[in-house]
């Protein structure tokens, strides 16, 4: 029986914080370009003179202007905190997801009564503990910036004597309002964050008692935690993600945010566990392991494919405008629509070819290069979700973005191996520890 | 009689006795012809020094060849030879075109796969198998080892087995 400990060494620390300088150093020098109009003259349209030329009356200008966006122009005063505000709005989202992944994960190991995985699952567990952090930013972003993200968020789209009103928007008053909204987002974390907190009481505890009686507890536990997890993940993709569009609606989008959450999250699993076997740790984790989690990443990037593509089709066959609009923007933009290809071929072409063979799947090399594209391809999935909405034309992809992202990848990782330092690596006294040991396919 | 295929199995009652002993009498220098057992025995391919299947190659071909043939189907007949306006689209719709491809690429896929494996393993319907010993689909693990592809001697060969734990040591033949 081992126990191994992770220790969160001074040089991966210091790698850490070198990222995360370098994302603030980024970040500020685009938003110094942007100020300097400098990084938006690739454009040349009209709007971003505009945008620029009043840059100093932005708040002002911001209100002014949805008016207009009501009405189906899209001529809204562009301002580099909108960007911003879309940035950090991705990233909240994005690992938030990797994060709640991680107690989805155990739960369904759990409740599958599954012995492979015993070895990997304090990587999972280490993910959640952002949920927190997770949920203060996500509730300051939204406080601070939801009338440049959410266009609902207007008071005067309520009010019928107001030129702004929309009877569309109104008609959703009852579910898209600040106090309900709220709600449902501090319900979410809070249960989400209390469920984590019992099972991973229930998982230390196991280590030291040993036994099958904190397993049964955690199979109970897990299941209560996946039955509202599929209520709770879809209800927060319309919310934080499908009501940025507040006219416009898909009933796949629940399944498509979750998918893209879950192949992310499975894909950081196994990157993290096969930088831990480079380190030397992680002795009980083989290529047996290694192909049920490749395999994970494999079939679940196939799954996020068949839930886009099902999205897709149907409002392609159909071809209803008010439900179109959502592609229209992404695909006669010259600037998303690239990115709108890219998306499929990061997200689904590589990892199905790459992860093709049982060998790719079992030896770590290619297994190390997927996993940074997968994840790297979903951050864009949500990036191609949220920037049309925000900003319509003005989106754009630049320092801002890339420093953007490694702040927050920077402190997501920072949180993640400081709580794997915490705890024992492997559960030692897990009921099928002897299960994984000869796990075999 | 010439043309006889002539055999010598060793028979084992246990499968953890059974892996070291194929690993033995490998080592020893015996050519493996096929081992029986009356269930799955995990790593008995690693032993064997299997190289892993190649049966998925055939699976990506056939699978290729079922999304060539749905799309030239398609683009053949919505495109080229009866073009018509469905929906408004145009008459290369391709997006629509990917459930189909999807299906005949599965189907194909699977289909291929199967008879690949069929032929592969002779499960033909008219085939006579080759029954080593009945005791394989009861409580034994056999060894077969076929005399023509070894260069050992009969005895050499009974001697390996035997020394390797082999409960019995037997002769067999095929006409």
């Amino acid at each position: 029986m081992s126990d191994e400990k992770y220790i969160f060494s001074a040089g991966a620390k210091k790698n850490i914080f070198i990222v995360l300088a370098v994302g603030i150093v980024l970040a500020v020098l685009g938003v110094i370009l942007m100020n300097s109009g400098g990084h938006h003259d690739a454009h040349g349209t009209d709007h971003v003179v505009e945008a620029a030329a009043s840059h100093g009356d932005h708040a002002v200008a911001a209100h002014d202007e949805h008016g207009a966006e009501a009405a189906g122009e899209h001529h809204g005063g562009y301002h580099w905190t909108h960007r911003l505000k879309a940035n950090l709005w991705i990233n909240n989202l994005f690992f938030t997801g990797l994060a709640i992944i991680g107690v989805f994960f155990i739960c369904i190991q759990y409740v599958a009564q599954a012995g492979w995985s015993v070895g990997v699952k304090r990587i999972p567990m280490a993910m959640a503990s952002w949920l927190p952090i997770a949920g203060v930013l996500m509730a300051v972003v939204w406080l601070l910036s939801n009338h440049e993200l959410f266009h609902w968020t207007h008071a005067s789209l309520y009010d019928v004597n107001s030129p702004d009103f929309d009877a569309i928007i109104n008609d959703k008053k009852g579910y898209l309002n600040f106090g309900f909204y709220m709600g449902r987002m501090v319900l979410f974390f809070g249960v989400w964050y209390v469920l984590f907190l019992q099972i991973r009481k229930h998982m230390l505890a196991e280590d030291i008692e040993g036994g099958v009686n904190r397993w049964k507890k955690l199979v109970g536990l897990s299941a209560v935690f996946i039955v509202f997890f599929g209520y709770s993940s879809s209800i927060a993709a319309w919310d934080w993600v499908m009501s940025i569009d507040p006219h416009w609606f898909s009933t796949m989008f629940g399944w498509y945010v979750f998918a893209s959450w879950w192949v992310s999250g499975l894909a950081f699993i196994a990157f993290v566990a096969i930088l831990l076997k480079d380190k030397g740790y992680l002795s009980v984790v083989n290529a047996n392991h290694l192909h049920d989690l490749g395999k994970f990443v494999w079939g679940f990037s196939i799954f996020w494919t068949y839930i886009w593509f099902s999205q897709f089709l149907l409002i392609y066959y159909a071809n209803i405008p008010e439900e179109t609009i959502y592609f229209v923007e992404r695909l006669k933009s010259d600037f998303y629509s690239k990115i709108f290809f890219m998306n499929l071929v990061v997200n689904f072409v590589l990892p199905f070819l790459l992860l093709m063979t049982r060998q790719s799947k079992r030896h770590a090399r290619i297994l190390k290069v997927v996993c940074p594209i997968v994840l790297v391809g979903h951050w864009f999935d949500f990036y191609l979700m949220i920037t049309p909405g925000v900003l319509k034309e003005n989106g754009d992809f630049g320092f801002l973005e890339v420093g953007m992202m490694m702040i927050y990848a920077s402190a997501f990782v920072y949180v993640v191996l400081h709580s794997l330092a915490k705890y024992p690596l492997v559960a030692k006294n897990h009921p099928m520890y002897n299960e994984t040991l000869h796990h075999h396919i | 009689m010439s043309g006889n295929k002539n055999f010598v199995l060793g028979v084992y009652d246990d499968e953890d006795l059974l892996l070291k002993a194929i690993k033995d009498v490998r080592q020893s220098g015996v050519k493996i012809y096929e081992v029986f057992s009356p269930f799955p025995v995990h790593g008995i391919d690693d032993v064997l020094g299997y190289k892993g299947s190649r049966l998925s190659v055939a699976a990506f071909i056939f699978g290729l060849l079922g999304t060539t043939l749905a799309l030239t189907m398609q683009i053949g007949m919505m495109t080229f030879d009866w073009p018509m306006i469905i929906g408004g689209k145009d008459f290369f719709p391709f997006p629509t075109f990917i459930p189909v491809t999807f299906e005949l690429t599965v189907l194909l896929g699977a289909f291929g796969m199967c008879g690949t494996f069929f032929v592969v393993s002779n499960l033909k319907p008219w085939a006579k198998p080759r029954i080593f010993d009945l005791r394989i689909t009861d409580d034994k693990h056999i060894v077969a080892v076929d005399l023509d592809k070894n260069s050992m001697s009969e005895e050499e060969i009974k001697k390996a087995l035997a020394a390797s734990g082999a409960q019995e040591v037997n002769n067999k033949s095929f006409e």
